[in-house]
């Protein structure tokens, strides 16, 4: 595969579609610059300013965009409200859809079979794969990316951080808590 | 088209599992691989949904085989041949031979980031109002057709509930064959996971997906 790929890679580059230094750049960009990073920090203002808050459940493509996020797979943004009594998880059982501009690009498991057949009919047996239980009687929303918006899970903010900052409450934002896989970190999981 | 691609519900493929300090590629081809399929789609040599068509025609049995950017490679291969961008001679030397078809435009390190902030929006202007509303009782409908299509089979001759009007998009259905855009309006529509699973199945489990106008009928 990889001597296949680079069989188009130099079609493409001798025939004029792109330059080296194109396909560089994009992956250098993808691999350091647009990351879960980008999600934890609408996460962390989410739980910390109610304005933003409400805003980022109305409209969360402009609520996101204000922070600077957007654009490629982030065209059209939906955020959604983990609560006591409802959990939301996010799959593309057709492909693999998924919010790069505010978590990067998919982690292998997403993108697999054994996630996108599952998820939507035995939830809480995928949880249980990523060690997570949950109480019997809440709610799962299992979102299909089937069109072109794309899900951020917010998860709900840990106990124990009463006064933190938006700065330190990033740390504890994680990139499956925000695709619906994972809980926060606890404030005693810092370093 | 009922391919491998549309996974939902399928049994079998054994427990997920997550690899602890994952790369976002695990080898440079991964990333080219990547960066070409969005260089090519910036180019508009093709549209997203004819790839996506192209990817899920893929036969199931080296669809489920595949590496998920060895996929992707195989897909490009195929675009590339289709659309006129290479010759099956120029894939087997891996090199352009000449005379060549040439790219008006090369894309450049410096449209890169304009690439990555601008994307693609889906979203058009509406030349009807929409059919349904929040709160309707919608069936998607029990449809089968051999082009692609969004609409999962798991959801199929289900009944479900509008949940939001997400607003006027281009229909994949059409735009994937290369018949235009035809926009049409898109909602979120929740199942109970009882009507998609069976009344043994978890009780509360509810699943949205996004279905365009096309695929609904009032329940």
């Amino acid at each position: 595969m990889q001597l296949r790929t680079r069989a188009l890679e130099t079609i493409l580059i001798e025939k004029g579609y792109v330059e080296q230094a194109a396909i560089d750049q994009l992956i250098e960009t993808y691999e350091k610059k647009i990351g879960p990073r980008n999600g934890a920090q609408v996460v962390a203002k989410a739980w910390v300013d109610p304005k933003f808050r409400q805003w980022l459940f109305e409209d969360g493509t402009a609520a996101i965009g204000s922070l600077g996020f957007g654009g490629r797979s982030g065209n059209h943004l939906v955020a959604l409200e983990n609560t006591a009594s409802v959990h939301n998880m996010v799959v593309c059982t057709l492909c693999s859809c998924y919010p790069w501009a505010v978590l990067g690009l998919p982690p292998l498991w997403y993108k697999s079979a054994p996630y996108r057949s599952r998820a939507v009919a035995d939830p809480r047996g995928v949880l249980r794969d990523f060690g997570m239980e949950l109480p019997k009687d809440t709610e799962i929303r299992i979102w299909d990316s089937t069109a072109e918006l794309r899900y951020l899970v917010v998860p709900m903010r840990p106990a124990g951080t009463e006064g933190w900052s938006e700065g330190k409450l990033v740390e504890l934002v994680t990139r499956d808590s925000m695709i619906g896989t994972g809980r926060p970190k606890h404030p005693g999981e810092l370093p | 088209m009922n391919g491998a691609a549309d996974m939902g519900g399928m049994h079998g493929f054994g427990p997920v599992v997550p690899e602890s300090n994952e790369p976002v590629f695990h080898a440079r081809w991964e990333g080219v691989s990547f960066a070409l399929n969005m260089v090519t789609g910036v180019a508009k040599l093709w549209n997203l949904d004819a790839f996506r068509f192209k990817r899920e025609s893929i036969p199931p049995p080296q669809y489920l085989n595949l590496s998920y950017y060895g996929l992707w490679t195989t897909t490009l291969e195929q675009m590339m041949l289709e659309y006129g961008v290479a010759t099956p001679e120029e894939l087997a030397a891996g090199h352009a031979i000449q005379p060549t078809k040439r790219a008006p435009h090369a894309v450049t390190a410096a449209d890169v980031a304009n690439m990555v902030r601008c994307g693609s929006p889906y979203d058009r202007p509406a030349s009807a109002p929409a059919l349904f509303k929040v709160g309707d009782r919608v069936r998607a409908k029990n449809m089968h057709p051999t082009t692609h299509t969004r609409l999962p089979r798991y959801a199929r001759g289900h009944t479900g509930e509008v949940v939001r009007i997400v607003g006027c998009h281009v229909f994949p259905d059409s735009n994937a064959s290369n018949a235009g855009e035809d926009p049409h309006w898109l909602y979120t529509v929740r199942f109970d996971g009882r009507d998609l699973w069976g009344e043994d199945s978890d009780p509360t489990v509810r699943v949205c997906i996004e279905a365009w106008e096309p695929y609904l009928e009032l329940a």
